[in-house]
């Protein structure tokens, strides 16, 4: 397992999300799951989509997934970026607002709360929405004429205004303020983003297959 | 001189204007990429294609419409507009353009007079592409962050909803800002609005 993390440094951001702790010591990777009671084919599966772009478990992979643990590794995400990543920016943020005459201040905070109100609409839609159907799928109990396609279709891009106000830090904002404190959210906002978009993959190449699945 | 350099004709007489499109035909550093024959949907081809050269009858632009193609030609600076003069045309009007193509030109010459400026552009403009929103842009970018939709933009610039959706694109592509959230804040870093206009 620890040979799996130094190799991959994405990966670090995911373990929290399995209940798992660093300090594998030289644990292969089928006890580590074993240990924190983890399907060993599910873990690899989103490993696989958080290293590799272009990989698309196969239809019998998808078969294999507990919905259990899928819906629980997707809410631990939510509450990780929510409790901590997204906090984490404004902080820096609002050192640079207060920072800011109060005109661009204003502005900037306007900015970051309309990205975090539309972040949480997002989350909200899919533990809405989404996992109770996931749920009533698994139990065959279907209440609702929803279909996935719909989720699918729906499926806002909530990256689009991180990169953007990665693009107002880096080009836009005037060059005195808090240089230091904006290379900090810079980063911060690439590692958000990065993690994102493998959050959104594991839903495209995982969660959508498997309730289509299930749907057929 | 780079490999695809785009043209549009704007031409009444067909015969003319094929005629000059043939030119080209076996010139490979250069497609005609549109063929008008009035002036009025050319602002939605110049926003469409960002052609380098524009050919056009200077008899098109009539005294009433002289303002709207001076505009056009600020708004586009990148484009080099050439005149096809097919008969006598005042010299205040074509010093307007960068070079003149006359009805007896040899194709031989007519090529050789589009290559030159095409190679002078390049020399002039090295830099990648213009990254500052033309005053068009500007006006559309100003429009959406005060929360106006497409139709009420079209409306209110008179033009097209498909040419503000060009221009949208622009704008998206040359400041690297997608949401309207994002560019209401380039908006204002840039004094384009004030925020009394925007947040009511």
């Amino acid at each position: 397992m620890a040979d799996l993390v130094l190799g991959n440094s994405k990966l670090l951001l995911m373990f929290p999300r399995f209940g798992m702790d660093l300090g594998f010591g030289d644990h292969s990777i089928a006890e580590v799951c074993a240990m924190n009671n983890v399907s060993a084919p599910f873990f690899l599966m989103i490993c696989n989509v958080y290293c590799n772009d272009d990989y698309t478990p196969s239809p019998d992979d998808i078969a294999s997934v507990d919905p259990k643990a899928l819906i629980n590794y997707l809410l631990e995400s939510h509450k990780y970026y929510l409790n901590e990543r997204l906090p984490h920016i404004e902080e820096h943020l609002n050192h640079i607002i207060k920072a800011c005459i109060p005109k661009y201040g204003n502005m900037l905070h306007r900015f970051f709360e309309e990205y975090k109100n539309e972040v949480v609409d997002h989350f909200v839609y899919e533990e809405k929405n989404v996992f109770p159907y996931l749920q009533q799928l698994v139990n065959q109990n279907v209440k609702t004429d929803y279909k996935i396609r719909v989720f699918h279709e729906n499926h806002t891009n909530i990256e689009d205004k991180l990169s953007d106000l990665m693009n107002i830090l880096v080009k836009y904002l005037p060059a005195n303020v808090f240089p230091k404190e904006r290379i900090e959210i810079a980063l911060d906002i690439n590692e958000l983003s990065a993690d994102l978009m493998s959050h959104a993959l594991i839903e495209e190449r995982i969660l959508i297959p498997f309730v289509e699945s299930l749907e057929a | 001189m780079k490999s695809d350099n785009k043209i549009i004709i704007v031409e009444p007489s067909p015969i003319v204007s094929a005629g000059i499109a043939s030119f080209f035909n076996d010139i490979k550093q250069v497609s005609i990429v549109s063929q008008l024959d009035r002036i009025d949907r050319m602002e939605e081809k110049l926003a469409a294609y960002n052609p380098d050269v524009l050919i056009i009858n200077p008899l098109l632009i009539a005294y009433d419409t002289n303002e709207q193609f001076l505009k056009l030609c600020r708004d586009f600076s990148n484009v080099i507009p050439v005149a096809l003069v097919t008969s006598y045309v005042d010299a205040g009007i074509l010093k307007q353009f960068k070079d003149v193509i006359e009805i007896n030109d040899s194709k031989q010459k007519v090529v050789t007079k589009i290559f030159n400026l095409l190679s002078d552009n390049k020399l002039t403009q090295e830099k990648p592409e213009s990254i500052e929103l033309s005053n068009r842009e500007t006006d559309v970018l100003v429009a959406l962050v005060k929360g106006m939709t497409n139709k009420e933009i079209s409306d209110k610039l008179f033009i097209s909803i498909h040419t503000v959706i060009t221009h949208r694109k622009n704008i998206i592509r040359k400041t690297g800002i997608k949401s309207v959230s994002g560019l209401t804040v380039y908006a204002l870093l840039n004094n384009l609005v004030d925020e009394t206009e925007i947040y009511k």
